[in-house]
């Protein structure tokens, strides 16, 4: 029986170009390209107003264009209403139908179709049942989404969409209305799923955590636009700018200036580090496990120390400013009160250009 | 914050005599405001026993009320169930230029006296009306005639429906649909499958509502009535008309089934309620 539900449907490609959408005058998406390969489970990752639940809207033909192509499977989608595009779509709160059993509820797709394209009811009613059974709620098939669990309402909506076997599957937020516990479980099991049934699988998130832990590839966005797109290791190793860095695990912020090549730390005299980066105003950024500290006198001193777990967490004054610093257990660690020297030579130069004045760096450290 | 909230329940457990007044008081004035008007109706009714009912109800005219009252409500009702449908629907899914007027546009018949809900239409299409000696050329008679009680009826509980809907469908939101879009539904399956059934008892109970108020509507029809027996006269006129007439049984006999109608939309509006309060959903 499970095996009719896992049935493997054709995963599509999606190719996005220039994709524009502003509502009001304001713009949502701002040039969106991207492509995705078949089968692959990609996050799209923002902080809210980024445009990232406007881009999967645009994707089922929830919303429409402004200008630029939506391409799914070798299909322009332009005009394409949502209920003919194929695409399964899980929303935020799953809007399950209220008034429906969960059975019910997952034959929705196949009980519209068109008198000749649709199975006979025997079928139906075994596609849903053994769907019911993939997701773990086979014995729920009756209830009302009211009488079930938001992890379980979570399956049943992850069901519904599947029963139509769209090609392309999209998730707004998939855990966002579930507590902590239940959602890391689900993490696990829902990408399980997506190899399973061999889909491509796009999903929105603001929790970078989530988004590095399930996906393949990462979209960071931004203001509408996308600031990146790499796999999880090399967005954290590599972040292409300033706010990726910051969005994407606990960074420390130094304001520096950059003169012939070397970014010149402000208040520490004898620290430049080399960059590319053209002369004037700059900022490095550095995560809280990259900083070195080295025996002897030096700029930094030590205000605390806390030794919980494998990490040694330590307040740090350097410069006027107080800095969070990790360092394994086995490594020389300073005690409270002692100076000691500093090794920023990790930390990644950005200039502060115009765009991220403008839309501020406020989201730091999210971890 | 604690201590407001001490004080407050000592002050009502201090003076349990001054609830017991209050309680008692509103009892007192419930029965008497409420209750005796309705028992003097049905007692004034039955003064001459049933065989007086029956007679009262066995007059020409007296069936020829109830008979326009029916049709006046079987018109307006259905026409402001669709209007008040649709008009929620928009208000409640989409934002749009003029959507807070149109708002304000459906609440205007609850603002305006009825007499005034009347008196347009005979001012539009009365004999000395706007468009009123064009329709006589044209031989179509709407005022003192059943198109303009229907009109009139409309007009005044036009708001019904589409108040009761509006906040229903704008709490629900649009995501149900939104979903029955994605899952291949077309407009009419997603109306029909999924919009109407999750309404469905807000909408029963507008329509209660606005069909209580359409059979007992009094100002706005007797203004474009024109009083004619047996011909313009719907249940509210009638009863006037016989009461002027001192015939107080035939006056209280219809004025008796218009209170029945009244408890019968009370206990189904009570019912309704019930439902959707045990459903969880929201109660309008």
């Amino acid at each position: 029986m499970a095996d009719r539900a896992s049935r493997r449907a054709a995963a599509v490609n999606v190719e996005l170009r220039d994709v524009r959408k502003s509502f009001d005058g304001v713009a949502a998406l701002d040039g969106v390209s991207l492509s995705v390969a078949p089968g692959e489970f990609l996050a799209l990752l923002g902080p809210s107003g980024s445009g990232k639940t406007t881009l999967l809207r645009v994707l089922a033909g929830l919303e429409f264009v402004d200008s630029g192509d939506i391409v799914v499977g070798g299909r322009n989608m332009d005009g394409v209403p949502a209920r003919e595009r194929g695409v399964g779509f899980v929303f935020q709160h799953y809007a399950l139908f209220r008034h429906m059993t969960v059975a019910r509820n997952v034959a929705f797709g196949l009980q519209v179709r068109p008198r000749r394209q649709r199975p006979p009811q025997r079928e139906i009613h075994a596609r849903v049942q053994s769907l019911l059974d993939l997701m773990g709620i086979g014995d729920l098939a009756d209830r009302h989404p009211e009488q079930v669990s938001g992890g379980q309402r979570q399956r049943v909506a992850l069901a519904r969409a599947l029963a139509i076997e769209p090609g392309l599957l999209l998730l707004d937020e998939p855990f966002g209305a579930l507590d902590a516990k239940v959602r890391k479980s689900l993490r696990i099991w829902l990408r399980d799923l997506h190899d399973r049934m061999g889909l491509t699988s796009i999903f929105v998130t603001h929790d970078q955590a989530e988004a590095m832990e399930m996906a393949d590839r990462v979209a960071v966005l931004r203001g509408g636009r996308i600031e990146q797109v790499d796999v999880p290791d090399r967005l954290y190793a590599e972040p292409a700018s300033a706010f990726v860095h910051e969005f994407l695990g606990e960074s420390i912020r130094l304001d520096c200036v950059v003169a012939h090549g070397r970014a010149h730390v402000d208040g520490l005299a004898d620290c430049a580090l080399p960059t590319d980066c053209p002369p004037g105003p700059a900022i490095a950024l550095i995560r809280p496990h990259e900083i070195g500290l080295l025996p002897g006198s030096g700029p930094a001193r030590v205000e605390r120390v806390h030794a919980v777990g494998p990490m040694r967490r330590l307040r740090i004054a350097l410069a006027g400013q107080v800095l969070e610093v990790l360092r394994p257990a086995d490594a020389w660690i300073p005690v409270a009160g002692q100076t000691c020297g500093i090794d920023l030579s990790r930390a990644r130069i950005y200039t502060s250009s115009t765009r991220d004045a403008r839309l501020g760096l406020r989201v730091s450290s999210s971890s | 914050m604690s201590q407001s909230i001490t004080h407050a329940v000592r002050a009502t457990e201090e003076r349990p005599a001054a609830r017991i007044m209050l309680t008692a008081l509103t009892i007192v004035l419930l029965l008497l405001l409420l209750l005796l008007p309705l028992a003097a109706v049905f007692a004034e009714a039955l003064s001459r026993g049933l065989t007086g009912v029956m007679a009262a109800l066995g007059e020409p005219d007296a069936l020829a009320a109830i008979e326009l009252t029916l049709i006046v409500a079987a018109v307006s009702v259905p026409l402001n169930t669709v209007c008040g449908l649709a008009s929620a629907w928009c208000i409640g899914r989409f934002g749009f230029p003029g959507r807070s007027l149109l708002i304000t546009l459906i609440e205007l018949p609850f603002s305006v006296s009825p007499v005034i809900s009347g008196l347009v239409w005979v001012l539009l299409f009365g004999a000395n009306g706007w468009f009123g000696p064009m329709l006589e050329r044209a031989g179509v008679r709407i005022i003192f005639a059943i198109p303009g009680l229907i009109l009139a009826t409309t007009f005044v509980t036009f708001p019904f429906v589409a108040r009761t809907l509006i906040p229903l469908m704008q709490e629900q939101g649009a995501a149900e649909e939104e979903a029955a879009l994605t899952l291949g539904a077309s407009g009419w399956q997603t109306f029909w499958r999924v919009t109407l059934p999750n309404i469905r008892w807000g909408l029963l109970y507008g329509v209660l509502l606005c069909n209580a108020r359409a059979m007992g509507e009094f100002g706005a029809v007797a203004v474009v009535s024109g009083h004619v027996r047996g011909q313009t006269m719907t249940m509210p006129l009638q009863v006037e008309a016989l009461f002027n007439d001192y015939d107080w049984v035939g006056a209280f006999t219809i004025a008796g089934l218009l209170s029945l109608l009244a408890l019968l939309t009370l206990a189904v509006k009570v019912a309704v309620e019930w439902r959707i309060g045990r459903r969880g959903g929201p109660l309008l």
